[in-house]
């Protein structure tokens, strides 16, 4: 397969994430289509170290898988506590910050 | 048709069709399986690049820890709420235009720039030299990660903590 191919595959998978994350109103559906952003992104860097013969792709990758585990780990903590404050999961309604 | 192409192939119709059905299902568990179906995929495509190490990294941390904890999320709040979570979307057309039109300019780059690069044959053990390049070129971020899961960890900690 050409790099092409997983350039362009990786860009569909973006940009399906990037939908999800555009039309998702609750925040649990956000993050996934965040993951799968990221996930594309993996892709990418995994294709372009194979193909350049560079191991350091690689190991971004291996950073970019912990780095998006922290994330969710945290960002579902901030969910939970948000659900317990406000009752609600749908990112509409969290307007705190609205004046 | 050669195996690789059609090992691609079958990857990637499995991993878009299950993406899709993580954005576009109702039913919010659905969508976490969907993702864990995609995720593996993905995996797959990391076997096919030679990066086994990778692969089982992507099964271990994102398949196994990053479903769980969702899975986990969402039968907590479930119980918080006491009714089930369904999840509508909205602006689907504008959303869907959007990302359509971010797709073709990505591809219209990728015609513009075509690139021709061969795929060199594997030179030694792959996942060695992730684990040597992980411990001397890159052991400063390496580190810098352990700082990050600790800060990670009192951060999710601190938030979900019970009320007192």
């Amino acid at each position: 397969m050409t790099l092409q191919a997983y350039l362009t595959l990786a860009a569909m998978l973006f940009c399906i994430g990037f939908f999800g994350v555009m039309t998702r109103r609750n925040t649990i559906g956000i993050l996934l289509g965040i993951e799968l952003m990221l996930n594309a992104v993996n892709i990418n860097l995994v294709a372009f170290a194979r193909y350049h013969g560079d191991v350091s792709g690689m190991v971004f990758t291996v950073f970019t898988i912990c780095i998006t585990v922290a994330e969710v780990a945290l960002g579902l903590a901030l969910v939970i506590l948000i659900y317990r404050i406000r009752r609600t999961a749908v990112a509409d309604h969290l307007d705190l910050l609205k004046g | 048709m050669t195996l690789e192409s059609i090992t691609f192939g079958g990857l990637a119709v499995v991993l878009l069709a299950s993406a899709l059905a993580v954005v576009l299902t109702r039913n919010l568990f659905h969508s976490v399986l969907y993702l864990a179906l995609s995720l593996v995929a993905t995996a797959g495509l990391f076997l096919s690049l030679d990066a086994e190490f990778l692969a089982a990294i992507q099964l271990l941390l994102y398949a196994g820890g990053v479903v769980t904890i969702v899975v986990f999320a969402i039968v907590v709040t479930e119980r918080l709420v006491g009714d089930r979570i369904t999840q509508t979307s909205r602006q689907l057309l504008a959303g869907f235009g959007i990302a359509g039109a971010l797709l073709v300019a990505i591809l219209a780059v990728f015609r513009r720039a075509p690139l021709t690069v061969r795929r060199p044959p594997v030179s030694g053990d792959l996942t060695r030299a992730i684990g040597e390049s992980l411990l001397t070129t890159h052991v400063l971020p390496f580190e810098l990660l352990a700082v990050l899961f600790l800060a990670a960890l009192v951060g999710a900690l601190y938030l979900a903590r019970p009320d007192d």
